[in-house]
């Protein structure tokens, strides 16, 4: 990755001087990049137990080690096209908001650091995402000569899992 | 007045009514400690270097004690204590020096009032006498020796009866010999009793309520009378000690440099040697004190046992039970022990409600004197238990809810009387188990809710509301935020910001509250919370592809139904007949909206459950089993669903939901 250059702090990231570590994971056709401390840890999906009517993309929940988490589809939610549940499907367990939640996403690549001279202001544009979750825009030079420069798009999950239409926190009725 | 209607209430309880030795234990290890600290502060403490927050930490130790002595009737502890709170009272606003001999007999008394618990818990004999002793803390505090001799006196005639046993009023004269400042007692009647009745003529300076106080040691209160003995003059002469919250009432300047020569001569009486130990009595708890922390980690782990054990059993039940027939009897062992070890741990948390209560009567007689109404306070089922952590909870909103009974719904005297009621109006408070919940209910026999007030108050802050509407809706007007139809906001109740926050706090609690009321006859607020939640005893069932728990404690049987005898009334409503009941019906599958594949079979067992009082048929696949349960709070990490109150993990690891019985009970009744 990129060594850092200088100092100064882009709009749109949070003033760290120094490198931050994120998971990238895939959901539809792009990449996103969510804070690694906010991520307890990676599972497959399976037994979850469904709660009546929650919301399609509430899956339900399941049993983690004594703990009891619920899983929420990020396919569904985004209308990406077809869900499936099989031996590859993987769950994000994350630990936001004083709780504990699963997302279910298409793919799950590595940890990658970024430094601030890696991350740029995101645009207003729209996107899967409502422009407020969106912390910044990660660009990741290629490995090889020729490759393609990847963008992530850097997420903060915190804020989107807390959202009211996630469901998940209720709300004062 | 606000006291229990308790008839017989023993000496040594309160105008609480209910037995005070069950709070015997905490009082005397507070004591203990506190006695304990005021010894090691006296200790250390520099005589001519002393500080304000030293002689404040040692005043309080006094104070303390003296408040638990006098509720419980220990009368020469409190009398000491209240001798050492008058000196400690004037040490620490500096119009005292303190002295070294001050200092011994702080902690000579300290000794003194160790036996004299000692005692009353049981061990060490012989009664220490005080009486000297506190002559002594008197001369230093006030430089006067017994200033209640003599002057000032009134003189009362105390008539004592009916009296089963005309002795015990002997025990009155007892208390005059042990407490020398309380005043004379001389029988009037030779020493016999007349109809069971004994006469006394008594000159005190203390209040009537104190002598009362003090006799209810070895008489009920009821059986009491004081009355004004020739009604003589108070003569008014001399500084006359009152036995209240007299701190710097009795301060005469004049008896100061008293003060100083009578130092002088408690100087020279060098009191005894403190090496002179007491004789047997050691302050023993057999209590201990555990962090709450603790006390719940344990409760975790016995739940992660009962998950281990549920899921040794299962697996068990595939084994040959000829084969391994002593592994199954030891896996039915395991499941017998692990219940005994939950119902012991479960039951560390769980305090009786008389915790909650017995600070009711004497807030509700102050806030009866203060609004000027006449207030009677009852209660039921103090003994009923709840888990401490509710009961910490549940005293907030109890509060608002009595004070509001006080304040809106019980009327002035007069209102009841021209109402045909009796002037003073009654408040119960009631507890009792019900099912897996405890029902704590408020009631009075008020003025109720008026129905047009609040009807007229809704439409005023623009709320949707019909005239047409149910009493229940119009009830439940009330919880809305800012509601009040108070015509005027007190410091008590009014501001309308009370109800809302009552049931959001109950709710937290994982528990439900409703209200009633009868206008004119009064109002009655339900508050239901849930035992405890950590453990129960569960039915499993199976509704399409689906496990759920029922709570076995709301199950009342079960049986299998063809679906003919299901009946169906108006366009939705089913019923069932049981017996000579007929019952409401529900489909789980409908509720939970379990989907169904067509080739299952359909709903063929009907379980009959009972929550609030009323019982709902649910209309289910298959009985699975009955085993303890382990219940995860669904909350924590994602929110309430309704028609479930909680999660388990059952032992193939997947996780069950836990029906709610209680609002699928109310769905029905709607």
């Amino acid at each position: 990755m990129g060594m850092m250059e200088s100092t100064f702090t882009t709009p749109g990231t949070s003033a760290h001087l120094h490198p931050q570590e994120f998971l990238t994971f895939r959901l539809g056709a792009e990449e996103y990049g969510i804070d690694i401390l906010k991520v307890q840890e990676i599972r497959g999906y399976d037994q979850v137990t469904r709660i009546a009517n929650a919301p399609p993309f509430i899956k339900g929940v399941v049993n983690l080690r004594g703990v009891i988490v619920p899983i929420i589809d990020l396919r569904l939610k985004f209308n990406l096209g077809e869900a499936k549940y099989d031996a590859f499907t993987v769950v994000i367990v994350l630990n936001v908001l004083q709780r504990v939640v699963g997302v279910v996403v298409d793919s799950v690549s590595d940890v990658l650091e970024l430094g601030p001279d890696e991350i740029r202001a995101a645009p207003e544009f729209s996107s899967l995402l409502d422009a407020s979750y969106i912390t910044g825009l990660g660009t990741i030079k290629p490995a090889t000569e020729g490759g393609e420069t990847r963008m992530l798009i850097l997420v903060d999950i915190e804020k989107l899992m807390g959202s009211a239409d996630m469901a998940l926190v209720e709300r004062a009725a | 007045m606000a006291e229990n209607s308790n008839p017989g209430a023993q000496p040594g309880s309160d105008a609480g009514g209910f037995d005070l030795t069950q709070f015997y234990g905490v009082f005397f290890e507070e004591a203990g400690e506190n006695l304990a600290n005021m010894e090691s502060m006296l200790v250390e403490i520099d005589v001519d270097s002393v500080s304000d927050e030293e002689l404040n930490a040692i005043f309080r130790v006094a104070h303390s004690i003296k408040g638990g002595a006098a509720t419980f009737g220990f009368a020469d502890v409190a009398e000491l204590t209240h001798e050492l709170e008058t000196l400690l009272d004037r040490l620490r606003r500096n119009e005292l020096k303190l002295r070294r001999e001050m200092v011994d007999l702080l902690l000579e008394a300290g000794d003194v009032l160790k036996l004299l618990l000692a005692r009353y818990q049981g061990s060490g004999e012989g009664r220490p006498d005080t009486a000297a002793l506190v002559a002594r803390v008197k001369q230093l505090a006030t430089g006067h020796l017994s200033a209640v001799v003599g002057d000032g006196r009134r003189r009362v005639r105390v008539r004592v009866g009916p009296l089963a046993e005309p002795a015990t009023a002997d025990g009155l004269a007892e208390l005059f010999r042990d407490i020398p400042s309380l005043g004379t007692l001389e029988p009037l009647d030779g020493g016999k009793a007349i109809e069971g009745y004994r006469t006394f003529k008594v000159r005190t300076n203390s209040p009537d309520e104190e002598l009362i106080e003090l006799f209810s040691f070895h008489v009920a209160r009821e059986q009491v009378a004081i009355t004004p003995f020739d009604a003589a003059p108070v003569r008014a002469g001399g500084p006359v000690v009152h036995e209240g919250e007299g701190f710097g009432f009795f301060v005469d300047p004049a008896t100061l440099p008293a003060a100083q020569a009578a130092a002088q001569e408690a100087r020279n009486a060098e009191p005894k040697p403190r090496a002179e130990k007491s004789q047997g009595g050691n302050l023993e708890s057999s209590t201990l004190r555990v962090s709450v922390q603790k006390v719940d980690q344990l409760i975790n782990l016995v739940g992660e046992l009962v998950i281990t054990q549920a899921m040794l059993t299962q697996q068990a039940k595939t084994l040959d039970p000829v084969q391994y027939q002593t592994l199954l009897a030891g896996v039915t062992d395991l499941e017998r022990n692990t219940r005994s070890l939950q119902e012991s741990v479960m039951s560390i948390r769980m305090i009786p409600m008389a915790f909650v209560f017995n600070r009711f009567p004497r807030m509700l007689r102050d806030l009866a004197a203060r609004l000027g109404k006449d207030i009677e306070l009852k209660t039921v089922g103090e003994a009923t238990e709840l888990d401490k952590g509710l009961i910490e909870k549940i005293i907030d909103p109890l509060t608002h809810l009595l004070r509001n009974s006080a304040d809106h719904g019980i009327e002035a005297p007069a209102a009841r009387s021209a109402a045909g009621k009796s002037p003073t109006g009654t408040i119960t408070l009631s507890a009792a188990h019900q099912g897996g919940s405890i029902l704590i209910e408020v009631r009075d026999d008020g003025a109720g809710l008026k129905r047009a007030r609040i009807l007229a108050k809704a439409k005023e802050r623009g709320l949707a509301v019909r005239d047409e509407m149910s009493d229940a809706e119009v009830w439940a007007l009330i919880w809305e935020p800012g509601f009040s139809t108070a015509d005027q906001v007190s410091d008590v109740s009014g501001r309308g910001v009370g109800m809302d926050v009552v049931r959001k706090n109950i709710a937290a609690l994982g528990g439900s509250v409703e209200l009633d009321s009868a206008e004119g006859y009064g109002t009655r607020v339900s508050v239901r919370l849930p035992l405890t939640l950590a453990i129960m005893d569960g039915m499993s069932i199976r509704v399409g592809a689906e496990t759920y728990i029922l709570p076995l404690a709301s199950v009342v049987e079960s049986f299998q139904v063809e679906s003919k005898t299901i009946q169906t009334i108006g366009s939705t409503g089913r019923v069932v007949r049981v017996r000579e009941e007929y019952m409401p019906v529900v489909a789980l599958d409908e509720v939970f909206s379990v989907p169904r594949d067509g080739s299952e079979a359909g709903c063929e067992i009907m379980v009959i459950v009972e929550a609030e009082g009323a019982r709902t048929a649910l209309l289910v696949d298959e009985l699975l089993g009955q085993h303890q349960v382990v219940v995860k709070n669904l909350e924590a990490n994602y929110r309430r669903v309704a028609g479930v109150s909680g999660a388990t993990i059952l032992g193939d690891g997947r996780v069950a939901l836990i029906i709610d019985v209680a609002s699928l009970v109310k769905r029905t009744r709607h």
